[in-house]
């Protein structure tokens, strides 16, 4: 865990680039999940480059610190972060989704070292969350855990199962962040199911509830300190977000949740990138 | 007489035994720690047992999280519910990836009795054969099924699946009655025809030989344990030099342990052959005995599927 915060234009710079990958990545793929994966740039810079513990040659360190892709469609972000930050390298992002990839269209963890799990099948990623920080707790090993959900994804019962049994297990050493960008295939969440009170929803299963702006780095990583230094319970992030963010055309649409861009539609956007100031 | 005794008495006597034997193995519960005989592993190790209440999907993933982090988890609970309920669990977090999570799928079978059809798991055979990467073991009986539990927990890389049964059966092995995960044993030399079991019905199968025996055939009995990876040779052998085969189970004739069977059958030697076991039923409520009679399960069964293959046979 760094305690020195790294320069937040470099880092601004890092999710515009990010961003740009993402989308060439899924123009390449022609197909995949452009909007959820751009609301989350923010959330997964400010782990990868200041939070988390971990080593892009040791992928497997003993005591690294996890991360747990449950939203899993948007691995497009995730393999972005992963090449950016020395996993890989950038030049395979264009094998998305192709057959024979190390970049399934969902993670798969056989595939891909960095990825602390497979996932896809929404609602199941803070349970295996759960799973691992009780390991670390057994094991008195101080490496923690963080576990990015979609809001909709919150829809699945078993995210509620494993809220309780955090809570039940005092799991301190679990970080919950939700990506609430408000929308889902079907619409905005409070239309498709009702989500709200939404903070009030997570500290009644008895987590500690952290909201904050989603899209700012200083933001997101004052909650991921934040986070750790609470004991006793496990603490959510909830992250209002912009999905598709980035992309005039894309934000808060929710049809852009699994379309990905065709080339014109690429160029536009990557054009809207590289024009705003960092 | 033969002794009798539950088989999931022998999943608790292999977990105890492992927990003994490795310091890693964790056992989760979801309410029925008792009933599945988890509880004994938990008195003993009661900082290495984790009560994750009636939420079997959560409890799926949390093995899978434990084992991800060096652990050895072994979940338990009811058949209808660890392989129905939480199959996408088990599918797409557990067997996709290839985990280390071992699972006790307990009250197999109609002879679960009195609680009726939503708690008689007729399916899971099924359910979990069909999943790469898992390796299913349908014990015989109560010293097959410890035996089983500890393959599972120390021999079996990757995701495992044991079934048992909650009535106390006879034990129609021995201690010393060697058991290898996907190694069919003999238990019965024959040459007219092969009851080829899991299970209960292992036993039935034997029962179903001395009859038979006695009108003068001679039916060798197969204890086919080990669903997957199926032991395909001693099924091919069997249809070879028997040419009629019989499979048993306590589970839905389709899709299970006779559909396991049946396509190493027809694949490599095709030879006539009957199915003993559930016929596309839901259960219900009775008593362990008159509910494997109305169902189908008994070693009367076996004799009928024999006369009727050995018919075929002579066709």
């Amino acid at each position: 865990m760094a305690a020195q915060r790294p320069d937040i234009k470099e880092l601004k710079r890092l999710c515009r680039d990010i961003r740009k990958d993402i989308l060439i990545s899924l123009e390449c793929a022609k197909s995949g999940h452009p909007g959820g994966s751009l609301s989350a740039v923010e959330i997964l810079v400010a782990l990868y480059w200041y939070k988390m513990a971990c080593d892009p040659g040791e992928p497997c360190m003993l005591d690294r610190d996890r991360f747990v892709l449950s939203k899993g469609h948007i691995c497009p972000a995730l393999y972005a972060v992963l090449a950016h930050r020395g996993y890989f390298p950038r030049e395979q992002l264009n094998s998305l989704r192709k057959m024979g990839s190390c970049l399934q269209g969902h993670p798969h963890m056989l595939k891909l070292a960095g990825l602390e799990t497979s996932s896809g099948s929404l609602g199941q990623g803070l349970s295996i969350s759960v799973g691992m920080a009780l390991a670390a707790k057994a094991d008195k090993a101080a490496w923690r855990v963080y576990c990015l959900m979609g809001d909709g994804e919150t829809d699945e019962g078993q995210i509620w199962e494993a809220a309780m049994a955090a809570h039940h297990y005092k799991l301190d050493n679990l970080c919950g962040i939700v990506d609430r960008n408000r929308l889902q295939i079907d619409g905005d969440t409070e239309d498709v199911m009702t989500l709200e009170p939404y903070a009030d929803k997570w500290r009644a299963f008895g987590w500690e509830v952290l909201e904050v702006d989603g899209h700012d780095l200083d933001a997101l990583m004052d909650a991921y300190d934040k986070a750790e230094a609470i004991k006793g319970k496990p603490t959510v992030v909830l992250a209002n977000t912009v999905k598709g963010k980035g992309v005039s055309f894309m934000e808060n649409v929710a049809g852009w949740h699994g379309k990905s861009p065709g080339k014109e539609e690429l160029e536009k956007a990557l054009a809207e990138l590289d024009a705003q100031p960092v | 007489m033969p002794e009798m005794k539950p088989s999931r008495d022998g999943y608790g006597e292999g977990l105890v035994w492992l927990g003994e034997h490795n310091p890693n193995v964790v056992v989760l519960g979801a309410d029925l720690t008792s009933s599945t005989r988890a509880d004994w592993f938990q008195e003993k190790f009661p900082e290495r047992f984790y009560s994750i209440g009636i939420a079997e999907q959560n409890m799926l993933c949390v093995a899978a999280g434990l084992s991800l982090s060096g652990k050895i988890p072994f979940v338990c609970t009811y058949g209808v519910f660890v392989a129905g309920r939480a199959w996408d669990q088990v599918r797409t977090t557990i067997c996709y990836a290839n985990l280390n999570v071992k699972i006790g799928g307990a009250h197999g079978g109609i002879s679960v009795g009195p609680d009726g059809a939503t708690h008689q798991a007729l399916e899971d055979i099924a359910l979990m054969r069909v999943l790469p990467n898992m390796t299913v073991v349908v014990p015989c009986d109560s010293i097959e099924t410890r035996k089983a539990t500890i393959a599972i927990g120390q021999q079996v890389e990757g995701p495992g699946y044991v079934r048992f049964g909650r009535e106390p059966i006879p034990i129609v092995t021995e201690e010393s009655t060697p058991f290898t995960v996907g190694k069919a044993a003999t238990f019965r030399p024959g040459n007219d025809v092969s009851v080829i079991a899991c299970g209960y019905l292992v036993g039935e199968a034997m029962n179903a030989a001395e009859q038979l025996e006695q009108e003068g055939i001679s039916t060798r009995v197969i204890n086919l344990h080990t669903v997957k990876p199926i032991d395909r040779e001693a099924i091919v052998k069997a249809a070879q030099e028997t040419g009629a085969i019989v499979a048993a189970e306590e589970h839905q004739v389709m899709a299970g342990f006779c559909g396991a069977v049946a396509e190493v059958v027809v694949n490599e030697c095709p030879v006539p052959m009957r199915f003993v076991g559930i016929q596309d039923r839901f259960g219900e409520s009775g008593e362990p005995e008159e509910l494997l009679c109305e169902f189908n399960c008994t070693a009367n069964d076996i004799v009928a599927g024999v006369k009727q293959v050995l018919e075929m046979k002579g066709k």
